[in-house]
């Protein structure tokens, strides 16, 4: 994977090799490739001289740096209760319905990833999502539905 | 001088020095407080909250482990609210831990078990959570990893980046979820692990283990048509009485001897014959490179490093796979036994090597996986059939039911029994380095070494790294090249430590000739095998009566023991000969860094 081993190298090069650059690094990582992987989290060892259980441990204890394949955009509907109070449940249903995954599940082309979040401090324009770093507070079954539909032509 | 401060504790009025936490300031008047995740040789956590006690004018209870004390605090250590918030704590702590503890084998060692005793936790106060299907990862052959068990306090982790600089575990996940796991939760087999051990004796429960073999042995003692041989390190005999009712310290070679025998060893034998091998293979091997090095003026690997200790060996290796040729080649005391017992031995004793087993009784858990790498088959068969844990000695002596308290001593038997006290010492951190010079300083100067009663008092002690000077003067005409140098020796113990001498190497600035390391903190008496629990003050206590036993042997040099000088006239015929090459020595191989 010689991509992995450039972004990684580069990200080294951009923020240093002291321990403290691994968060950046892991940042940069999955602003490029939507999750951090095996390989890459090895690179990270390698050019930090870390043990990569470390890197491990640090990318696994952040929900925003995904261990896992995910998709271009990743949405991320907050879980917490005054989101779930104003509606949240009818929201995802809706987007499990447009994008035919069940919370969790990356659409087959790769382009979607359901996932929850805890709270997104919106809680006055609940329910809230997010799509990658972008939020999209006061949803109802219509305004998902326009999002979705305007990432689908993206 | 520290700052003093004037503190109270359950009523008893004491000065400490500033910076003392109220743990340990109630340590020193005898007040236990029980804890969990703290460990005297890690940094404080503070995570488990088993400490916590009340201190005057706070709201919230304070974890005294983590707390420093303060000028004037009044701390109450057993009140009501303490000992229901401790119990509480406990019983979450045992509502998600898997307490099949009949089963465990650290039952009756294990530290929650204790505490779940002493509070009297009640099973109907929290229902288990327990995760379901938690698999055991017994990939590795010198350590298990149990989660069921694991309560995550953490001092693996510490241990593991702390004391060894390994991080093979880390924390990995959060909150519920949080794990202790290895890189991508691969199996210990997979990950780069040195297999020492130390996060097993670190572990206050059951969640890592070693891997066992002492099933396999039970059955082929009772094989009529197996003879089993088992070896002893220098560690086991002033550690093991620690499991059988002895106080910490106390030498039990004798009472050993006789419960192996009596268990059913056909032979049993010493680890000591072959450190005292080491000494003259490793002396010479040293006095060989010096040679080269110095009169020829060869190119060659100096400083040259022990290779007794098979966690370090392993570390190097993949830490530092550049430098291998700074290791010296001897096997280490284990597998040259080995590889003597299925060949020299068999030879001598008339028995045919293939019905030979054999067990080496070790303070280590990386002894195991050293037995079984695939290189340690010179006697054409598999050396160490298996590495036996101290601990595992100790619960087949408790399985055979004798009274080891009331033993009568015995001595080992032969071939391969005869020992000095230079042998005894490998045990200690400085032991192999002090055997050593007793030995070379003799060859190249004629004389004893320059030390009262044979003590090389600067290479012993837990400092981290010890360093020594020894100016050879007088010497014999063979080594005529070697009038008037410094010998500067280093020792390094716990894998921190060895880490901080191998950069010195990298960087090309190590002052060294020869250099002892050990994998773990005090030597093998510190080993990840031997008894738990193990601190400074327990190692202390063992180093004492390692030092004890090496006085009280009639030979305290290598090269004065009468079964070594025989097996050189049989057998082996010359140190670093064609036979030793073949049997004694061995090769190593890079293994990944990441």
């Amino acid at each position: 994977m010689p991509e992995i081993k450039e972004l990684v190298k580069g990200l080294a090069d951009k923020y240093g090799r002291a321990r403290e650059s691994l968060m950046p690094i892991l940042q940069g990582v999955v602003l490029e490739n939507n999750f951090v992987s095996d390989i890459a989290m090895t690179e990270i060892a390698r050019e930090l001289d870390i043990a990569t259980a470390e890197v491990y441990g640090t990318a696994t204890f952040y929900s925003f740096l995904d261990t896992e394949p995910r998709g271009k955009f990743v949405i991320r509907v907050c879980k917490t209760i005054t989101c779930d109070m104003h509606g949240k449940k009818r929201v995802i249903e809706k987007i499990e319905d447009l994008l035919k995954i069940k919370m969790g599940e990356t659409t087959q082309d790769k382009k979607f990833t359901l996932l929850t979040t805890n709270c997104l401090g919106w809680c006055h324009q609940g329910p809230v999502m997010l799509v990658n770093s972008t939020p999209y507070p006061s949803l109802d079954e219509n305004k998902v539905t326009e999002i979705i539909m305007e990432y689908m032509s993206k | 001088m520290a700052e003093k401060i004037k503190i109270n504790i359950d009523g008893i009025a004491l000065e400490i020095e500033k910076g003392t936490t109220i743990l340990d300031a109630a340590k020193s008047v005898n007040v236990k407080i029980p804890s969990l995740c703290y460990h005297e040789d890690l940094c404080v956590a503070g995570n488990c909250r088993v400490c916590v006690v009340e201190v005057e004018g706070r709201k919230n209870l304070v974890a005294s482990c983590a707390a420093p004390a303060e000028d004037g605090m009044v701390v109450k250590t057993t009140t009501p609210k303490v000992r229901s918030a401790r119990t509480d704590i406990i019983s979450l702590l045992v509502s998600e831990h898997n307490t099949q503890c009949t089963t465990c084998y650290r039952s009756t060692n294990c530290e929650l078990q204790s505490l779940a005793s002493e509070y009297n936790v009640d099973s109907e106060r929290y229902l288990s959570v327990l995760k379901p299907n938690i698999k055991v990862d017994k990939s590795s052959y010198s350590i298990e990893k149990d989660d069921s068990k694991c309560v995550r306090c953490q001092r693996c982790v510490r241990t593991c980046a702390e004391l060894q600089h390994v991080n093979a575990i880390t924390v990995a996940h959060k909150g519920k979820d949080m794990k202790i796991s290895t890189f991508m939760d691969l199996p210990m087999n997979d990950v780069v692990c040195v297999n020492c051990g130390q996060c097993v004796t670190h572990c206050p429960t059951g969640a890592l283990t070693e891997r066992r073999y002492y099933h396999e042995i039970w059955d082929a003692i009772g094989d009529p048509d197996k003879h089993v041989v088992i070896n002893t390190a220098p560690s086991v005999r002033v550690a093991l009485g620690e499991m059988l009712g002895f106080p910490v310290g106390t030498r039990v070679t004798g009472k050993m001897v006789t419960a192996l025998k009596k268990i059913g060893f056909n032979s049993v034998l010493d680890t000591d014959f072959t450190a005292d091998l080491t000494i003259i293979e490793e002396g010479h091997e040293f006095l060989d490179r010096v040679t080269r090095a110095l009169k020829n003026g060869e190119k060659v690997a100096l400083p040259m490093i022990t290779s007794c200790s098979p966690g370090w060996v392993k570390f190097i290796e993949h830490m530092y796979p550049e430098h291998l040729d700074h290791l010296s080649t001897c096997k280490s005391p284990q597998q040259m036994f080995g590889a003597l017992t299925k060949t020299f031995y068999a030879e001598k004793m008339g028995i045919d090597p293939s019905k030979i087993v054999s067990v080496a009784a070790m303070p280590c858990a990386a002894k195991k996986f050293e037995a079984n790498r695939p290189e340690m088959k010179s006697s054409g068969y598999q050396d160490v059939d298996a590495g036996l844990t101290t601990r595992e000695i100790g619960h087949m002596i408790k399985q055979s039911g004798l009274d080891f308290v009331n033993l009568p001593d015995s001595k080992f038997d032969s071939y391969m029994g005869e020992s000095s006290g230079a042998a005894v010492i490998f045990g200690a951190t400085g032991g192999v380095m002090e055997a050593a010079l007793r030995t070379v300083y003799e060859v190249v100067t004629g004389r004893e070494v320059p030390f009262k009663n044979l003590a090389i008092t600067p290479v012993r002690g837990l400092e981290g790294i010890k360093e020594a000077t020894i100016k050879l003067e007088k010497v014999l005409p063979a080594y005529s090249f070697l009038e008037g140098v410094e010998v500067k020796v280093a020792i390094a113990h716990g894998l921190k430590n060895a880490r901080t001498i191998m950069d010195q190497i990298k960087d090309g600035k190590s002052p060294y000739h020869f250099i002892e390391i050990m994998a773990c903190p005090g030597g093998c008496i510190g080993g990840g095998g031997q008894p738990i629990p193990t601190n400074d003050e327990i190692r202390k206590k063992r180093i004492a009566a390692i030092y004890a036993e090496d006085e009280g042997m009639p030979i305290r040099k290598s090269h004065e023991v009468p079964e070594i000088k025989k097996i050189y006239e049989s057998y082996l015929i010359k140190p670093l000969g064609h036979k030793s090459h073949e049997l004694l020595h061995t090769h190593y191989k890079k293994r990944n860094r990441y």
